[in-house]
C-alpha cells in the first residue's frame, strides 16, 4: 500500500465524516426530545470539566456531620444538599463524583467499541469460519447475566476503574459486534466495495474507510443508549460495594455508604440517584431524537 | 424440527460447559489468587494453607480436579458454605424460593402492562399516545433500579408512610414488604418489553393483511383483536423470555437494597464473603435459568412463526 493510494481514495474520509456528523448534531433542533437529551448531557459535561470552579467544598474534607440541606456552615457557605454521615458536602461530592462518571463511562464505552467493531469487521466481511468462532462466543457471552458475570470477575480480580472498564469491554463488546456484523452483512455487497476490491485495496482498508463510514448512523445511535447503560453499571456497581475505591465520589459508591441512614435523612441518598438518573436520561432521550432524525432521512 | 431442537440443547449444553470451565479458571484455580488464602484469610501459615490443599484435593491435576468438580455438581453434590456452615443445598433452596415469588410478581404485572402500552401505542405510530408512552417508557428505563429504590422509600416509607422501608420478611411471610420490591422491577423492565411491544406491532399494523381487512370494512376493533395482536405478540414472547436474564441482575440490586432473603442477596452475599462454594453454585444456577430460558425462547419462537419453522 502506498501513500499515492490514499490520497486517491474516493471514498468519504474521516474529516468528511465528522464534519457531517456535527451537521446532524445540528438536526436536532428538530426533536424536541433530543435537545433535552442535549442539554442534559452537556449540562454534565460542563459540570465535570468545571467541577473545581464550581464544587464549594473539597469533596473529601470532613467538615459537618448530617447536615440538612440548606444548613449554613461555620465558613458562612451554605450546604445545599446537605451532609453525609462523615460530614463531606453533598453538592461538591456530586460535581465530582460527574467527573469520574464521564472519565470512566466514555472509556469504557470506546474499549468496548474498538473490540466489538474489530470483531463484527471480521466476522462480517470475511465470513465463514471466522464468522462462525465470533459468533458463537458472543451467544455464550450475551447468554451471561451480565451482572453476574460482573460481580463474579470483579470479586476474582478486585475492583478498580481499570477493571471496571475490562469487566464492561468483555460484556459488551459481543453485542456490539452483532450489530456491526449485520450492518456489514448488508455493506459488503455494494458497489463501492466491489471498485475497492478490485483497485486492490486492503481488507482492513476496505473495512475501515470503505464499510465502517457507511455503517456509522446506527452505531451511533446504538452507541448514546450504551452510554447510558455503562453508566447504570457503574452505577450500580458502586451502589453493590464493588465499584471504584473509596474515597473518591462515585455516584453508586455515595448511595450505597449512605442508605442505611435513607430513613432518617433522605437526602443523603437522594441527590446522587437524581444526578445518575438524569445524566443517563439524557443519553437515551438524545439516543431517541438521533434515531427520530436518522429514519426521517 | 427435531434438528432444530437438538441443535438447541446441543448449543444450550454447549454454553454451560464453557460456563463451567470459566467459572472453575476463576474460582478454583491460583489464575486469579491463591483458593487457599482465600478460604482461610491472608494470615494462615504457609503449612495450614498446604495442609488445606492436601485435604481438599488441590493438589491434583487440574483436568482431574475440574472433572470431579463437575461431577459433583450434575449429582448435586454443591458442597458447603462456609459462611453458613451448612450444605449449600439447604441454604440455596429457600432463597430461590423466595426470589421465585419476586420473580413471578414482576412478571404478573408486568406483562399485562407492558403489552397494554405496547399495543396501544403500536396501534397508530406516531401519534400523540404514541409519543407520551415512548418518552414515558425512556423515562422509567433511565432511572437505575437503586435510585428508583430510593426515590420508591422516599416517597412511600419517608414520606407517606404507607409501606415498610425493608423486606427481609424477619417475622413472616408478609406481602406488604413485597410491595416495593416488585415495583421496582417492574417500573425498570416494563419499558423495554412495551418498546418491543410497540415495534412489532407497528410492523404488523403497515402490513397487507390489515390493509385488506380495514378495506374490507372490518370494524377498527375487530381489526385490531383478531388480525393485528395475533401477529403482534409473537416477538414480544421471545423479548420476555430472554428479560429473565435481566430480571436476575435486577433482582440483585432490589434484594441487596431492601434486605430481601432472596438468591441474588445471596449471590452477592457469596462474592463479598468469598464463600466459594456457594458462589459456584449461585453463579450455575444464574447461568442454567438464563440459558435455559433462551432455549425455551428460541424455540417457542419457532413454534410460534410458522414462517421459520422449516427453513
Amino acid at each position: 500500500m502506498t501513500t499515492k493510494s490514499i490520497t486517491e481514495m474516493p471514498s468519504v474520509s474521516y474529516g468528511a465524516t465528522i464534519w457531517r456528523l456535527i451537521k446532524s448534531f445540528g438536526l436536532l433542533r428538530e426533536s424536541w426530545v433530543g435537545m433535552i437529551g442535549a442539554f442534559l448531557v452537556l449540562f454534565w459535561v460542563f459540570v465535570a470539566i468545571f467541577a473545581p470552579l464550581i464544587a464549594p467544598f473539597d469533596p473529601n474534607a470532613a467538615i459537618q456531620p448530617f447536615a440538612t440541606p440548606g444548613v449554613v456552615s461555620a465558613s458562612g457557605k451554605t450546604f445545599w444538599m446537605g451532609t453525609d454521615h462523615m460530614g463531606r458536602d453533598i453538592l461538591s461530592r456530586i460535581i465530582w463524583g460527574s467527573q469520574t462518571v464521564l472519565f470512566y463511562a466514555p472509556i469504557a464505552t470506546v474499549c468496548a467499541y474498538a473490540v466489538g467493531i474489530s470483531m463484527g469487521l471480521m466476522a462480517g466481511y470475511r465470513g465463514g469460519l471466522v464468522d462462525d468462532i465470533l459468533s458463537r462466543i458472543a451467544d455464550i457471552v450475551l447468554s451471561f447475566p451480565v451482572l453476574v458475570l460482573y460481580i463474579i470477575v470483579i470479586a476474582t480480580i478486585g475492583s478498580s476503574g481499570f477493571n471496571i472498564v475490562i469487566a464492561i469491554t468483555f460484556a459488551s463488546s459481543p453485542g456490539i459486534m452483532r450489530i456491526v456484523r449485520g450492518l456489514v452483512l448488508d455493506l459488503r455487497n455494494r458497489d463501492y466495495v466491489a471498485s475497492a476490491q478490485t483497485r486492490g485495496e486492503s481488507d482492513w482498508r476496505i473495512m475501515l474507510f470503505e464499510i465502517l463510514p457507511n455503517a456509522r448512523g446506527p452505531l451511533i445511535v446504538d452507541a448514546c443508549l450504551r452510554l447510558g447503560y455503562v453508566i447504570i453499571t457503574i452505577g450500580v456497581l458502586g451502589f453493590l460495594g464493588l465499584g471504584l475505591p473509596p474515597p473518591d465520589p462515585d455516584w453508586g459508591g455515595m448511595v450505597n455508604e449512605t442508605r442505611q441512614m435513607a430513613m432518617v435523612f433522605p437526602h443523603m441518598t437522594l441527590f446522587p440517584c437524581i444526578a445518575i438518573s438524569s445524566l443517563i436520561l439524557g443519553f437515551n432521550l438524545l439516543a431517541d431524537g438521533l434515531r427520530e432524525i436518522s429514519l426521517r432521512d | 424440527m427435531i434438528l432444530l431442537l437438538s441443535k438447541r440443547i446441543g448449543f444450550m449444553i454447549f454454553t454451560m460447559i464453557i460456563v463451567s470451565m470459566i467459572l472453575f479458571l476463576l474460582l478454583e484455580t491460583g489464575l486469579t489468587g491463591d483458593p487457599a488464602t482465600r478460604v482461610l484469610g491472608n494470615f494462615a501459615s504457609d503449612e495450614q494453607k498446604e495442609l488445606w490443599r492436601d485435604q481438599h484435593g488441590y493438589n491434583q491435576p487440574v483436568v482431574i480436579r475440574y472433572t470431579q468438580w463437575l461431577g459433583n455438581f450434575a449429582t448435586g453434590e454443591l458442597g458447603t458454605s462456609i459462611r453458613y456452615k451448612s450444605p449449600v443445598k439447604d441454604v440455596l433452596l429457600p432463597r430461590l424460593w423466595n426470589t421465585a415469588i419476586l420473580g413471578f410478581w414482576t412478571f404478573a404485572i408486568m406483562i399485562p402492562l407492558s403489552l397494554t402500552l405496547g399495543v396501544l401505542s403500536g396501534m397508530k405510530e406516531g401519534s400523540l399516545l404514541d409519543r407520551t408512552i415512548s418518552v414515558f417508557g425512556i423515562l422509567t428505563t433511565s432511572v437505575p433500579e437503586f435510585a428508583s429504590a430510593v426515590f420508591f422509600s422516599a416517597l412511600f416509607v419517608f414520606g407517606l408512610k404507607w409501606l415498610p422501608g425493608t423486606s427481609s420478611m424477619s417475622s413472616g411471610f408478609d406481602f406488604k414488604q413485597l410491595i416495593l420490591p416488585t415495583m421496582v422491577l417492574v417500573v425498570y423492565d416494563f419499558g423495554y418489553v412495551a418498546r418491543m411491544t410497540r415495534a412489532s406491532m407497528a410492523e404488523v399494523m403497515t402490513s397487507q393483511y390489515i390493509r385488506s381487512a380495514v378495506l374490507k370494512g372490518l370494524p377498527y376493533r375487530q381489526v385490531i383483536i383478531r388480525h393485528a395482536l395475533r401477529n403482534a405478540l409473537i416477538a414480544p414472547f421471545t423479548v420476555i423470555m430472554l428479560q429473565i436474564n435481566w430480571l436476575l441482575s435486577g433482582v440483585i440490586v432490589v434484594e441487596f437494597f431492601f434486605a430481601y432473603k432472596g438468591f441474588g442477596a445471596l449471590l452477592l452475599e457469596a462474592s463479598l464473603n468469598n464463600d466459594i462454594a456457594l458462589l459456584e453454585a449461585c453463579a450455575m444456577v444464574a447461568v442454567v435459568v438464563a440459558v435455559t430460558s433462551q432455549t425455551l425462547a428460541d424455540i417457542g419462537y419457532t413454534f410460534l412463526n410458522p414462517r421459520i419453522r422449516f427453513s
